[in-house]
């Protein structure tokens, strides 16, 4: 394949030039008159009893067409767990949560309606931390846990505790694995939650139009996943939910859950189908709306003096807030992929999703594998470190490769993971390993490296399917569309270079659909998990392969020969031996029409799908099962430079070596990695919520939320390693996530170094240095 | 001096065109911008300031839209990113990947823009300081330093 033309090629997004002019509309662009505004009332406590909500005042206020609270059609959501009722019914969960929604004719007169309202809390004790929710007689935050009806039969939760699931590992046999451990260490590890802080706040509208058509548009990264759900909580037929998704302002995970959309749909049931837009502030985009898990970890590893990794036990425990959402999959997430890239043949992981008060959680970029990374990671850190062996030797000592198996017990392949050592040795070629992982300068500083490795897989439904739809337009270029959101990794383009190779044809011509309809463009599972590329560039394939049948079809009419001595190649059907003797797309798009007039065969229209095959549930008790179709894995560096004296340091450099089968957009592709990275050292080194005693959210802007900015950032190194899977299009597997994971990891393993210390709590702020160095105790100056 | 105390129709230059708009007292420019006037490459991100992904220049200099009132813009040049044309700017976004899902381009579009107009000498230290306004959540930011840098080369060598 190294002769392709548009595969391996840095392609200019289809979508640019409107990002860049300011003609990209994303949902809240679309501004139309005679639209009504939502506002939502948000608790001011993390738990207690509504002991009553006067909404007289505000019913009577300038502009307000309505007022909804909990007891307006109530229905529970959930992808998992049935356990989240859009607006608070009864009691509050969480600081932030929603409590009545008031519709007016503006946001301001909204806002004012809102202020009206008279709420009064009888406040419960708070469950404000994982300990909180497991200790015994905890306070319940769902009393009635064991009644909730779970949308996917493998999951859990364990009535009257705050537990939503257990996932368990069982692999090999733990106690031999101990037996043949000459040396043990233990971590334990804490990861805040944190906030998934797109620039694009959400946004979603809704219209019920008087032929029942719901309208619903929002930026969101599962429209599909949203009409299901619609549907199913309001009893509408499927089909007359329609969800319109334009470009997203980022999405990061966050969006894949569903939230303002059974708000505005009710909003707009209130006032007779009339259009009502919600759109959240930054602060109730951070405090309302779901947000990333926190997870604390106990990891424990055994190793013979050679450093061969002989056992791993570990406990995760996943805060997944007031609601579950995607919580208990992120907890399974982290179990299934607990040993990190490394070969480990006994394994006993429990991966626990408990209840809090703090806002509720949803997926976020790595899903949960960026604790199970920073997990198993820090525990080799510290076996290498009481081994007296050097980081790098240990990891490939340990590394994942054919053969082996993972904790789930699927077998190991090139192509289905690829090739960890590989990405090592490239890594420690661009960081320079062998100089050394620590140094003093002159100043007095120290510059410090770390590094980590990781790997991921998805943890989709066993049936996520994708589907791809071709058409054709009268000057011979197509049309491609499928239900995949842009959000911004370029994945519309990625699948416009996929089509443009298997038809030998300039992608120039080729057309993406860029926004999606769920009335019009095939199902798209979600658009999660690092699969677009995969699961849509399979259904592309699958579509163009149905084009070009097609094609030869009529071309072979047209051309007068056999379908076999045709092909396919810039917009034309022609005669292999014969290039002369061709026609053109242009000339096909409706069919063929004879000299004599006669038309037939009409429009082509072609078509694609893809589904994920043979994945399983895993079993309960062993966690034996095939959660994914492949894995990514790869190796990251961080350097600092460590200011001993002011427990200070500055972010260097960060590398990336990911193993990505194919390369389908160079330049895209490491654009992506780097933003990952970026995310992962805002985990490591400032990003966290902050709850006080009352698990009230502290930190709700970003004058006190801080990300980092301009400058902040280390040089990037991104590079590639290309191990093709055998089933993607192309070879190509899932990036897009993973330049997170091994971040916080690599860091700390630096910071630690450095500071001579452990950081097994992130993030990782001058603040906590100073503290950990010195008790907390200020310094003459 | 002018008083507006109520719904008022003003006159605001937008992308060197006079625009009658009606104005409350309270309206942001970026309001006026996105809901008047159909502007909406300036993008509400925080409305507090913080994010700078609704920043238009206003007379020539970076200002947060959510920031200032209509009223405050009157007598004033306003540029959006629907007034940059072709800008070399613009390219050097689309050429170094300068952007994922687009929703904070607009702003640091604007800002580059009037660095690159105001300062073009500007070295990293400068290029860092006008740049820290803005906060881009998809990319490293090291595609926009490239972006800005390669602009600003651009320029100079023009210039010298």
């Amino acid at each position: 394949m190294s002769d392709t033309k548009q595969i391996g090629v840095t392609t200019v997004r289809k979508e640019a030039w409107d990002k860049v002019t300011g003609a990209a509309k994303y949902t809240g662009d679309t501004i139309t008159t005679g639209t009504f505004h939502g506002k939502i009332l948000t608790s001011t406590c993390a738990h207690g009893l509504i002991k009553s909500l006067n909404i007289e005042k505000a019913k009577r206020s300038k502009g307000v067409q309505a007022i909804i609270t909990g007891e307006y059609l109530p229905a529970l959501t959930g992808s998992i767990i049935k356990d989240h009722p859009p607006i608070a019914r009864n009691k509050v969960r969480y600081f932030g949560e929603p409590v009545a929604l008031v519709v007016a004719n503006t946001e301001q007169e909204a806002s004012m309606g809102v202020n009206l309202i008279e709420v009064e809390y009888e406040p419960l004790p708070v469950v404000n931390s994982i300990s909180d929710a497991l200790k015994p007689n905890a306070t319940l935050v769902h009393e009635h846990l064991g009644t909730y009806y779970c949308p996917d039969a493998t999951v859990y939760p364990k009535a009257h505790t705050n537990m939503a699931d257990q996932v368990k590992i069982r692999k090999g046999n733990i106690e031999l694995g101990w037996a043949e451990s000459e040396i043990v260490v233990e971590t334990t590890i804490n990861l805040p939650g944190s906030d998934h802080l797109s620039i694009e706040t959400r946004v979603a509208k809704a219209e019920i139009l008087p032929s029942g058509i719901v309208n619903i548009y929002t930026s969101s990264q599962g429209p599909f996943a949203v009409k299901e759900e619609i549907s199913k909580n309001y009893q509408i037929p499927e089909g007359n939910v329609v969800v319109h998704t334009p470009l997203v302002g980022g999405g990061f995970g966050g969006k894949a859950a569903i939230q303002l959309e059974p708000l505005v749909y009710l909003a707009s049931f209130a006032v007779g189908g009339k259009m009502v837009v919600l759109s959240m502030t930054r602060e109730e985009d951070i405090m309302t709306s779901p947000s990333k898990i926190s997870t604390e970890g106990i990891i424990k590893l055994g190793a013979t003096k050679e450093g061969i990794i002989k056992a791993l036990e570990c406990v995760y425990y996943v805060d997944c807030g007031a609601y579950t959402d995607t919580g208990p999959r992120m907890a399974k997430s982290i179990a299934i992929d607990c040993s990190g890239p490394y070969n480990i043949e006994n394994i006993l992981c429990d991966s626990i999703s408990v209840y809090t008060n703090h806002g509720y959680s949803t997926s976020f970029r790595g899903f949960g594998h960026t604790a199970s990374t920073f997990g198993i990671e820090r525990a080799i850190e510290k076996l290498a470190k009481k081994l007296n062996m050097d980081p790098f030797d240990i990891r490939m000592k340990n590394a994942i490769t054919e053969g082996n198996t993972s904790p789930t017990q699927e077998k190991i392949t090139f192509s289905n993971a690829g090739n960890l050592v590989a990405c090592m040795q490239k890594l420690k070629e661009i960081i320079n390993w062998d100089e050394g992982n620590i140094r003093q300068t002159e100043k007095g500083t120290i510059i410090a490296k770390g590094i980590s490795s990781f790997w991921k897989t998805s943890n989709s439904p066993t049936n996520a399917s994708s589907g791809v739809i071709l058409t054709l337009n009268d000057d011979g270029s197509l049309n491609l569309n499928f239900g995949a959101v842009e959000i911004g990794p370029g994945m519309k383009t990625t699948a416009a270079q996929i089509l443009a190779e298997r038809l030998k044809m300039d992608i120039s011509s080729i057309h993406v659909f860029m926004d999606v309809n769920t009335q019009l463009s095939p199902k798209h599972w979600k658009t999660v998990a690092s699969m677009t590329t995969f699961m849509i560039g399979n259904a592309v394939l699958g579509a163009a392969n149905d084009f070009i049948s097609q094609l030869k079809e009529i071309g072979g009419i047209a051309l007068e020969c056999s379908q076999d001595e045709l092909e396919v190649a810039n917009q034309k059907v022609f005669i292999s031996h014969r290039p002369d003797i061709f026609i053109s797309f242009k000339d096909l798009v409706h069919g063929y029409q004879y000299t004599s007039g006669m038309s037939i065969y009409g429009q082509i229209i072609a078509k694609g799908s893809y589904i994920m095959s043979r994945l399983t549930p895993l079993d309960r008790e062993t966690g034996k099962g095939k959660p994914a179709v492949s894995w990514t894995v790869g190796a990251q560096a961080v350097e600092i430079e460590y200011n001993p004296k002011y427990y200070s340091y500055r972010l260097l450099r960060a590398a990336s070596v990911i193993d990505a089968g194919k390369v389908i957009n160079p330049k895209a592709a490491r654009g992506v990695v780097m933003g990952g990275m970026s995310m992962g050292l805002g985990i490591a080194t400032r990003e966290e919520f902050i709850y006080d005693p009352k698990a009230v959210l502290s930190n709700t802007s970003l004058r006190t939320y801080k990300l980092l900015r301009f400058g902040e950032n280390p040089k990037y190194a991104v590079e590639f390693v290309e191990t093709p899977q055998i089933d993607g299009p192309f070879g190509a597997r899932g990036v897009a996530e993973h330049g997170i994971l091994g971040i916080p990891a690599a860091f700390a393993n630096a910071i630690s170094l450095a500071a001579d210390d452990e950081f097994n709590d992130l993030p990782v702020s001058h603040e906590t240095i100073w503290k950990k160095k010195t008790g907390g105790k200020y310094d003459t100056l | 001096m002018i008083e507006i105390l109520e719904p008022s129709i003003v006159t605001l230059n937008v992308n060197g065109v006079d625009r009658k708009v009606t104005v409350k007292p309270s309206d942001t420019l970026l309001f006026t911008l996105r809901n008047e006037l159909g502007l909406t490459g300036a993008k509400p991100g925080c409305e507090n300031g913080d994010c700078g992904a609704c920043t238009v220049l206003v007379d020539g200099w970076p200002i947060k839209s959510c920031l200032m009132l209509t009223v405050e813009a009157l007598g004033k040049n306003i540029l959006t990113v629907e007034g940059l044309k072709n800008t070399t700017i613009q390219k050097a976004f689309v050429e170094n990947f300068s952007f994922q899902c687009g929703y904070c381009t607009s702003g640091f579009l604007m800002v580059c823009h009037a660095l690159a107009t105001v300062q073009p000498d500007a070295n990293e230290a400068v290029i860092e300081e006008w740049l820290q306004s803005n906060i881009c959540r998809c990319t490293g930011y090291e595609e926009i330093g490239n972006a800005i840098k390669s602009t600003l080369n651009q320029i100079n060598t023009m210039q010298g």
